[in-house]
């Protein structure tokens, strides 16, 4: 099959990325983290949220050696540090914001604290609206 | 309409497939347009040519690949989740291509609707 390019010239889209999973157990969770990775070069609006299980994906003093899988917690450091980026550029119209649901967190025994990057922690009622307003929303 | 889709389980497993197959074959029946299917995690499996279900089932990779004929659907595997489970293009169906992750955003960037099937 031919390559299909489609015209994106100036879209600026809201795109909403919703981590549901243990980091480890199933790939659910470093297949998501790649596709926001690649999403970076595309300059749009980014929510990366951690629901459910998947606030475990950030939880510091992670050791996977047991588990025979790699630890890939410390990625997430890029993550934030491409949000940071967006912040500090002024030319630059891109927003993104790293999400930990706090009935979520506070269910599993964690704080704000507990995680590898700075998070906002919102209530679920709060997200629900933040979701709605979203244009695109991968989850994994 | 012009929907994009991902597709995030294999064939077998899990009803993800079969149901984003029946949405995009809707969604054309009315009139849309299915710019993009983009084959994700264990998605990639709906590409693989090797595999031959029962004859009494649905062959989901012969019917992508249909469509894909017939109304001009893009079929994309994402290269990272294929090379991981040894799709390749040895063994890539009819239909569909290979490329990067880049090829979702571009299609959420592109569509009116971005629909996603998975567990």
């Amino acid at each position: 099959m031919s390559e299909v390019e489609y015209d994106t010239r100036g879209v600026v889209k809201k795109f909403m990325y919703v981590n549901r999973k243990a980091p480890y157990g199933t790939i659910y969770a470093l297949e998501v983290l790649e596709a926001v990775l690649i999403s970076a070069a595309f300059e749009q609006h980014a929510c990366i949220v951690f629901i459910d299980d998947g606030v475990y994906q950030i939880k510091k003093g992670q050791d996977t050696a047991a588990v025979n899988m790699k630890n890939f917690s410390k990625t997430y450091g890029i993550i934030e540090m491409e949000k940071e980026d967006a912040d500090e550029d002024e030319d630059l119209d891109m927003v993104w914001r790293i999400i930990v649901e706090k009935e979520s967190m506070e269910a599993r025994g964690l704080t704000a604290d507990d995680f590898v990057v700075n998070v906002e922690v919102i209530a679920s009622d709060e997200l629900a609206q933040i979701m709605s307003e979203q244009e695109v929303v991968i989850s994994g | 309409m012009k929907f994009g889709i991902q597709v995030n389980e294999g064939p077998f497993t899990h009803q993800a497939s079969d149901s984003a197959y029946l949405f995009a074959k809707a969604a054309i029946d009315k009139g849309h347009q299915v710019m993009r299917v983009f084959f994700y995690y264990d998605g990639v499996n709906n590409a693989n040519k090797l595999s031959a279900p029962q004859s009494d089932d649905r062959n989901l990779v012969k019917l992508w690949g249909e469509m894909a004929e017939e109304h001009n659907v893009d079929l994309v595997v994402c290269v990272a989740a294929a090379l991981r489970r040894g799709i390749v293009e040895d063994n890539l169906a009819e239909g569909f291509r290979i490329s990067g992750l880049g090829q979702l955003t571009e299609v959420g960037m592109a569509a009116d609707r971005m629909v996603v099937f998975g567990d």
